[in-house]
């Protein structure tokens, strides 16, 4: 017992410790940089391909030359894609979906978690959880009633919402709602009681609680769920592929897919572009959303 | 400005009783503190006085109108939380208008009452910043300064200074103290710390169990505490309670604490005493400052006795000393020059024209 004692506290042990330390904190470093530039591979190497792919020409593509190299180097693939009426076309309908949704979402969503998280009621709590668990049922089980559902509600009422690219504001919001509301629960539940008390004594009616105080507070879990809103009806693929047809009413994924596939001959030169193309605007808005992600507008508020 | 008052007003949580009934009146311009040990019921009192809490049971009157339902933002008054509850995304200027601006108040009026209400808290040059560039007090202050340009009928204050540390507390307290010398509206101020309490209040109300044990001025609660719970809430260090009986010998009421310690008590306090019986268990109460070192002239009512120092404290003006009386651990205060060391011997001498006899079984003071 006693020698065990005198041991811990012999001087030399010290420096050896520390050593040890700096030198578990170099191994985590060098496997963190291993397996960040792991995933990083994985991740930016199809990307590469694609730009690779676009900027050469249909027939250089087949040719068997190396495929990570451009030898004759064009921008006829952009040139034929931007010009492109149909592809112009798919474009406006995948922003205007966008656009439309992330709003209906956002109308929908934070004034629904404003009231689970803070109004309580007789059965918020539960109802918080079935908000959640509806995002757990997969899409690929709901298009197939769903699109029973419209073809009803067509024959009811006279108005045909298949095939039309607007069909997509009233389906995508099953998907981004549920997930929208629950991440804002969370970032609302995080907001002191305090703060909303308040405002109630300040003079605050709920809805400028709402407004004035938790959307300012919040913003950073508001831009977050914008973001999985816009990302999820900008690549939805499933819902589009089944309930519109025509050329005129196709978003991007779809678009792409079905025109520049004719049969069994694929334009992969263009393919590649539009894919890119497309993965352009959620890039942007990621770049410059960023920042929102992660200033800690909340610091300061109480104690902290 | 108003007066509020507290009718039977009862607070339930499902089955819990959290206040049960609370008498209690509020004159113009007071300032009141509820006090008392954490779940004692003293902050839902006075979140049902700002309607944050629905009330049970009972009537609140808040300027002689029932408020029972009448919402927090219609009673006019202004409340100070513990976490400051700044709105974290505007600027002091912002977080103090924020009421005004609500309401609609003209744009100049509302700059006059900021640049008063910054001007009394000193925190002018703070007015563009926004609350997480400001330390703790500065906060505090611009918390105090939010319910003062609102200029409501009454100041409620939730525990205000239990996040900032001791030395700011002090400053603070006195920074609370001259806005009320200033302003003059009513104030109800919850705190769990006596001293808070003592030294802030016109009126203490110690609060137990959801419900009032004792209303006073500091001084009464301090000198003529009610029950034994009052008297050891407040004052610090605790009242010393050592159990004992009365009885009579050569002619003269005594406390009997063991068969070898007897006080003789003094004329006045066995007059008080007469009645009481001699079989019933009690407590005789003594604040630390009445049992000091034996001075050598004998004073009517000052009794002296040896006891064995435990433990000494030296505080610097007095030290704390504390030794045993029948098992009790009893706490006195004496001169830092009256020889007090731990372990050794001391002449004492307890001052019983300030005791207090108390029922051991009931916690009344006799």
């Amino acid at each position: 017992m006693t020698s065990t004692v005198v041991i811990d506290k012999a001087a030399p042990t010290r420096p050896v410790k520390l050593r040890s330390m700096s030198r578990d904190r170099t191994w985590a470093l060098r496997w963190s940089y291993f397996f960040l530039t792991l995933f990083a591979v994985f991740a930016l190497v199809p990307p590469l391909y694609m730009v690779i792919t676009s900027l050469k020409t249909s027939a250089e593509i087949s040719a068997a030359t190396n495929p990570w190299w451009v030898y004759h180097p064009t921008l006829s693939n952009y040139v034929e894609l931007l010009t492109s009426n149909q592809f112009l076309t798919f474009f406006r309908n995948s922003a205007l979906v966008s656009i439309f949704v992330v709003t209906i979402t956002m109308l929908i969503s934070v004034p629904a978690a404003f009231a689970l998280a803070r109004m309580r009621f007789w059965g918020s709590a539960t109802l918080a959880t079935g908000v959640f668990l509806t995002y757990l049922i997969p899409e690929t089980l709901l298009f197939l009633p769903l699109f029973k559902m419209f073809v009803a509600f067509g024959d009811l009422t006279g108005i045909q919402l298949i095939n039309k690219w607007y069909v997509l504001l009233v389906i995508y919001p099953t998907l981004t709602v549920p997930f929208c509301t629950w991440i804002m629960i969370g970032y609302f539940a995080s907001i002191p009681k305090e703060l909303d008390e308040a405002a109630i004594i300040d003079g605050a009616s709920w809805f400028q609680t709402l407004t004035r105080i938790f959307i300012p507070v919040a913003l950073p879990g508001l831009i977050a769920a914008t973001i999985f809103a816009f990302t999820v009806s900008w690549a939805q693929f499933l819902y589009p592929l089944v309930f519109t047809t025509s050329t005129d009413q196709l978003v991007l994924p779809v678009g792409i897919v079905t025109t520049l596939i004719k049969g069994d001959v694929f334009a992969w030169g263009q393919i590649m572009t539009g894919a890119l193309l497309g993965a352009a605007p959620p890039l942007i808005i990621y770049a410059f959303l960023m920042d929102y992600y992660i200033a800690g507008l909340t610091a300061g508020a109480t104690k902290g | 400005m108003a007066d509020v008052t507290l009718r039977k007003v009862v607070k339930k949580y499902d089955d819990v009783e959290a206040v049960r009934g609370i008498d209690l009146d509020i004159a113009d311009h007071e300032f009141v503190v509820l006090v008392g040990p954490s779940g004692c019921g003293k902050s839902t009192t006075l979140r049902m006085i700002a309607g944050l809490e629905d009330i049970t049971d009972g009537d609140i009157m808040i300027g002689g109108d029932v408020v029972n339902d009448v919402p927090p933002k219609d009673r006019d008054i202004a409340m100070v939380f513990q976490n400051y509850a700044l709105y974290p995304h505007m600027t002091v200027a912002e977080n103090m208008s924020f009421g005004l601006r609500l309401k609609r108040y003209p744009k100049a009026e509302i700059k006059t009452r900021i640049d008063e209400a910054a001007r009394m808290l000193d925190i002018v040059e703070l007015v563009d910043r926004k609350p997480k560039q400001l330390s703790g007090g500065q906060r505090q202050r611009v918390a105090m300064g939010r319910a003062i340009v609102r200029n409501p009928k009454v100041f409620l204050f939730d525990e205000p200074l239990s996040n900032l540390d001791a030395k700011l507390r002090v400053q603070m307290r006195i920074e609370i103290k001259k806005v009320h010398q200033k302003v003059r509206t009513t104030t109800v101020y919850v705190t769990h710390d006596q001293v808070e309490a003592m030294t802030l209040a016109d009126r203490v109300v110690v609060m137990n169990h959801g419900r009032i044990e004792q209303i006073g001025t500091p001084n009464e609660l301090y000198h003529n505490p009610a029950t034994k719970f009052v008297a050891s809430f407040i004052g610090s260090p605790a009242m010393n309670f050592i159990p004992c009986r009365l009885e009579e010998s050569g002619g003269k009421l005594h406390a009997r604490i063991t068969d070898r310690l007897a006080f003789p008590l003094p004329p006045k306090r066995a007059a008080r005493y007469q009645g009481v019986s001699r079989t019933d268990k009690l407590l005789l109460g003594l604040r630390p400052e009445h049992i000091t070192e034996a001075s050598p002239h004998a004073e009517p009512g000052v009794e002296n006795f040896d006891a064995v120092l435990d433990v000494t404290e030296p505080m610097g003006m007095e030290t704390l000393i504390y030794f045993p009386i029948d098992g009790t651990q009893v706490c006195g205060r004496v001169n830092p020059n009256a020889g007090a060391q731990d372990g050794a011997p001391l002449r004492l001498a307890v001052d019983l024209n300030n005791m207090h006899l108390l029922n051991e079984v009931s916690g009344a003071v006799i």
